[in-house]
């Protein structure tokens, strides 16, 4: 693979460009899994999606299928889903509960810690035959934070907690919104493609630059439903915000909320008979966080990307969204909506209304977003004559002034991102 | 064995209704179909995972009342929503239409289908799945109480996005 430099910053003139080429490139693609996607720790589900012993969830994880589950002893595991005789995949439902799992080839049979059980007619592998060495290979690494649970398939890597390092503050402003410190992973999955590189979902997630651009229809029918969404002079959005960098290439938008926020934040759209209630979620907030931290939790939104493929949105709603690259053009996303474990029926209902006016791939702004994506997409294919992204926005303040319709929170994906790929 | 239930409409009726609202549909006179809906009407694409649950409880693809559905209008006419401009060019195929049993002026009707979604560069999608609908079929003119599309998908993947009605 030619050496070229993806990332090019030239500081003394404010300049930070990408190279378009790291979009569309399949060599870049192999170097990403082996140098990004070996080595961080990478999203594989929450607690709350194998809450009983024998639960389990199938699914991508860095490209691998995993059997993501509890065990009968209640611990959780992240297994590859590979038989370890001749790896066909063991587990093909989505999601259940089991006693153990059951190879449809062969037919040999695993208990729910991933070791084998049975292997029909055993005997014929002799005397040596060691069933304790032919279990379902665990992940290298398994580990949590708040319930979210990640794997790295990098057996020397730093602790996820050390990993996730200020993105921490942020998971805990959004797991603060439950009384128990206890939230949940909602039924129902939003499972799409976006024909673009997977990167461009990091930089879209978190890019308040393009809210007024690419989600007009979505500020207009705020507008209609009576939601103030009147923008001060000399600001992009209603509110001025911030983007912030959480080091190891996370990164987060932190904005004063302008658009509602089913916790606790009451806008028009919810009606007026959510208002005492939404009322009584904040006044719980105050009294077990007090007023500032209350804020916080109530008033501010926050779009986190947990590097390199994990994004929390708390806006509208709180959206938990991972996403996997299937070719250097081609992406897959899967959406989880996240809430407390507490909230009534009318709560959780208000709650994924509210999620579904933005959101998702029937929502009234994301569908943009994906047009917008696979239209940068397409247009990469002329980097030959048309080659580098600008990413310079704000770059002449200090990064504390840093804005979320600047792109200094952005650069900080790009340097971490540009950092793995030259290391050796 | 219990009686066979009568019907104060005919199949043909209600495939004529369906007809019509897919030629509306398809050729995005969108004011002409917002005629079509009861004062209350529920438009909805439940999840891929649950297409049996309730969006009161379960996170669909799309689940609006009245006022977003009405929104959803707006913004489909508007050049600003992105994903459908151009829109796309849609057929639909409705097929296999079974009638249930009427009650307080409703009729819940079923019809399966297969809608082509074409955008320029051979961007091709078929989307095909099951129509369950309420009707009001006892005013002057019918009206479409509830709209649900379930789609046979198991994920939307290539499917992409549902931005236009389905």
């Amino acid at each position: 693979m030619k050496n070229a430099p993806w990332v090019l910053e030239n500081r003394d003139e404010n300049s930070f460009l990408i190279n378009r080429e790291a979009f569309i490139s399949d060599d870049v693609l192999k170097l990403e899994w082996r140098k990004i996607f070996n080595t961080c720790w990478i999203y594989v589900g929450h607690a709350s999606e194998i809450r009983n012993p024998g639960d389990f969830q199938t699914r991508k994880v860095a490209g691998r299928p995993i059997l993501f589950c509890r065990d009968v002893n209640g611990e959780v595991r992240a297994l590859l889903n590979v038989c370890s005789h001749r790896g066909a995949i063991v587990c093909r439902e989505r999601e259940g509960n089991a006693r153990g799992f059951y190879c449809m080839y062969h037919g040999w049979t695993f208990n729910t810690d991933g070791s084998l059980k049975a292997a029909p007619g055993e005997d014929a592998y002799g005397p040596k035959f060691d069933r304790s060495t032919h279990g379902l290979t665990p992940a290298p690494r398994l580990e949590s934070y708040r319930d979210f649970w990640f794997v790295n398939f990098d057996p020397d890597a730093v602790s996820l907690d050390e990993y996730l390092a200020g993105a921490k503050d942020y998971i805990d402003l959004v797991v603060d919104q439950s009384p128990s410190g206890r939230m949940e992973i909602i039924s129902g999955t939003q499972e799409y493609d976006i024909k673009a590189n997977w990167k461009l979902l990091v930089e879209n997630s978190v890019d308040d630059y393009h809210i007024i651009a690419t989600h007009t229809t979505w500020i207009q029918y705020m507008i209609n439903s009576g939601v103030n969404m009147k923008r001060p002079k000399g600001l992009l959005l209603p509110s001025a915000g911030k983007g912030v960098d959480l080091g190891n290439g996370h990164l987060t938008t932190d904005n004063p909320n302008y658009r509602g926020r089913p916790v606790a934040k009451w806008i028009s759209v919810y009606g007026e008979e959510a208002k005492a209630d939404i009322d009584h979620i904040r006044e719980e907030l105050v009294a077990r966080l007090g007023e500032a931290r209350a804020e916080r939790v109530a008033n501010t939104n926050r779009n986190l990307v947990i590097f390199p493929n994990l994004v929390i949105n708390d806006g509208s709603s709180v959206t938990v969204r991972n996403f996997t690259p299937v070719s250097a053009d081609l992406m897959k996303v899967t959406s989880w909506a996240l809430g407390t474990v507490e909230e009534t029926k009318e709560q959780r209902a208000r709650r994924l209304h509210a999620f579904l006016t933005f959101y998702g791939p029937g929502g009234f702004a994301t569908p943009d977003d994906v047009a917008a994506l696979e239209a940068a997409q397409e247009g990469y294919s002329a980097f030959r004559e048309a080659g580098w992204n600008d990413l310079s926005r704000g770059m002449h303040k200090a990064p504390d002034d840093q804005l979320d319709t600047d792109e200094g929170h952005m650069r900080c994906f790009w340097r971490k991102w540009s950092q793995l790929m030259e290391a050796n | 064995m219990s009686a066979a239930p009568t019907f104060s409409v005919t199949r043909a009726e209600i495939e004529d209704f369906l007809f019509h609202e897919a030629e509306l549909l398809d050729a995005w006179k969108l004011d002409e179909w917002r005629e079509l809906l009861d004062a209350n009407a529920t438009y909805y694409v439940p999840a891929t995972d649950k297409p049996e649950a309730s969006h009161e409880d379960t996170l669909f693809i799309i689940a609006d009342d009245i006022v977003r559905l009405r929104e959803r209008i707006i913004r489909l006419k508007d050049p600003s929503c992105h994903a459908e401009y151009p829109p796309s060019r849609t057929r639909r195929m409705i097929t296999n239409v079974r009638l249930g049993a009427e009650r307080d002026g409703c009729v819940p009707v079923k019809a399966n289908f297969i809608v082509h979604r074409h955008r320029r560069n051979g961007d091709t999608r078929v989307f095909t799945g099951e129509y369950r609908y309420i009707l009001r079929i006892s005013g002057e003119n019918w009206k479409i109480v509830e709209r649900r599309a379930v789609l046979d998908a198991a994920e939307l993947g290539v499917l992409g996005s549902v931005s236009f009605i389905l």
